[in-house]
């Protein structure tokens, strides 16, 4: 019945073809005129994702600050120093912003005193950057769980299919992790101001 | 004889003439191909594979750029839904822009699938004090919540019984879509929609050339005419291949999650299973696919 129904309203539609062929007089001339190949580049999907295979989950790279990382570069030729202290001479930016229970936190509880290379657990496991979440989800277990099923945070790739993470860290800056307020993109037009 | 001056008669001969005055003036065929192309739904697979080719070529005549328009059916034991964490939307307004530029939308006269609502906190979810209009330095703005609205993909969807042609239909993973080339105008489908999901062209839809995104569906992004009716579909070009929609990977603070209803396995399932779930008007029994939840 769905079926007559469609067909049947056919017929008006012979009709209407006159009002059309006056409308436009068929002309294509207007389509026709902006015809020069413009060469079309979509940088958007051309974007390489660097991902790391090793880890258990498939996550994007750690953003680290350009430069720092392999944290051993400096620090292996240092003597540590386990006082808990404001750092003055070097990363005294972190220590600027840092606001994660700074009262009862310092660097050593999550970055290893030996190897600087890697993040250190509660139970004094090391732990690659690329695991990071491991370290967070110490504290914050029920983020940690609704994280690893794609409820907290954000997936990128295929609804059916491989998917990658953003690691924690990639939107909570580990030494301040309240997410910063963003700039709106614009309001929609008002009505009343549509011509 | 006795001369024949019936309305049948008359109405028969000016299609007749029509067709002549067509086919001596040499035009191109394919727009009255088009013209005359039947509801995309009853129409073959041979058919429809014919028609978007027709399509592509067109746009290539006219935007100077390749195009692939599909016409890729639903999928297979697929029911798509939405989930929307009101405790994590910060109102920034990324998801708008990102689907206007994936959907083709008007850019002048401006057509926006997705509408942030800025409501209070202390008065809850009230559409009657909602602005869509908010626009402070930063977001989110103290005191306030969040809510984004667009097309519901209603279970039963109002838009969908009120249309006196049968352009927009729901299909079989949910998804309710509109036929362009079917649809006249008239829209009591925006009249029975309660979410305002559905927009009108009342101009001609401008898009800058260089800015079209060139991957398209035959019900989804490809570019609408004047005086057609027009709304969210979940970005049927990207999900029906698996990707997810445009506003679900932009989303600054992962606050957009989509998935297939019948996995158990799904994003969307583990919410509706374990989080606080809320559609908007449920009082209306539209069934949206669209769920609101709190991920805190």
């Amino acid at each position: 019945m769905k079926n007559d129904f469609l067909k049947k309203s056919k017929i008006p539609v012979f009709l209407m073809v006159l009002a059309v062929v006056m409308n436009n007089g068929c002309s294509n001339s207007e389509s026709r005129s902006g015809n020069n190949l413009e060469e079309l580049t979509n940088d958007a999907s051309a974007e390489i994702r660097n991902t790391v295979q090793t880890s258990e989950i498939a996550v994007e790279q750690p953003p680290f600050t350009e430069g720092i990382f392999p944290c051993n570069d400096c620090h292996s030729e240092m003597v540590p120093n386990p006082v808990r202290r404001e750092l003055v001479d070097m990363h005294d930016d972190i220590s600027a912003i840092f606001d994660h229970d700074s009262e009862n936190r310092w660097c050593l509880d999550c970055h290893d005193m030996n190897n600087r290379d890697s993040l250190k657990l509660a139970s004094g496991k090391l732990l690659d950057f690329k695991e990071s979440y491991k370290l967070c989800g110490q504290c914050h277990g029920e983020k940690l769980r609704d994280w690893k099923v794609g409820v907290h945070g954000k997936r990128t790739g295929e609804w059916n299919g491989k998917k990658e993470y953003l690691l924690c860290v990639h939107c909570h800056n580990p030494h301040s992790p309240r997410f910063k307020p963003l700039t709106p993109e614009p309001p929609p037009v008002r009505q009343e101001d549509i011509n | 004889m006795k001369k024949d001056n019936s309305r049948r008669s008359f109405l028969k001969n000016i299609s007749l003439a029509t067709f002549s005055a067509l086919a001596l003036s040499g035009c191109d065929m394919k727009a009255v191909d088009e013209f005359l192309q039947d509801n995309f739904r009853i129409l073959t697979k041979e058919e429809k594979d014919v028609i978007v080719k027709n399509l592509e070529v067109k746009y290539k005549e006219k935007y100077g750029k390749e195009f692939h328009v599909s016409d890729k059916p639903a999928m297979d034991g697929v029911s798509f839904g939405y989930a929307l964490d009101l405790s994590r939307c910060v109102g920034c307004r990324r998801c708008v822009y990102a689907c206007v530029k994936e959907n083709n939308q008007s850019r002048d006269p401006q057509i926006q699938w997705i509408q942030v609502l800025q409501m209070e906190k202390e008065k809850g979810i009230d559409f009657a004090h909602s602005t869509i209009h908010y626009n402070p330095e930063t977001v989110p703005e103290p005191g306030h919540f969040y809510v984004p609205v667009q097309c519901q993909q209603c279970e039963n969807p109002p838009c969908v019984k009120v249309c006196p042609v049968k352009a927009t239909w729901k299909e079989e993973d949910g998804i309710v879509v509109v036929d362009y080339n079917w649809c006249i105008g008239c829209r009591y489908c925006m009249a029975a929609c309660p979410y305002g999901a559905r927009h009108f062209n009342w101009g001609e839809p401008n898009i800058p050339k260089e800015e079209l995104n060139t991957e398209m569906h035959y019900l989804g992004n490809r570019p609408r005419m004047k005086g057609v009716v027009e709304k969210c579909t979940f970005c049927i070009q990207r999900t029906r291949e698996g990707k997810y929609p445009a506003c679900v990977e932009i989303c600054p603070v992962g606050a957009r999650k989509f998935g297939n209803l019948l996995d158990p396995n799904s994003e969307v399932r583990y919410i509706l299973k374990n989080k606080r779930v809320l559609v908007l008007k449920q009082e209306l029994n539209t069934q949206p696919k669209f769920y609101y939840f709190f991920g805190v």
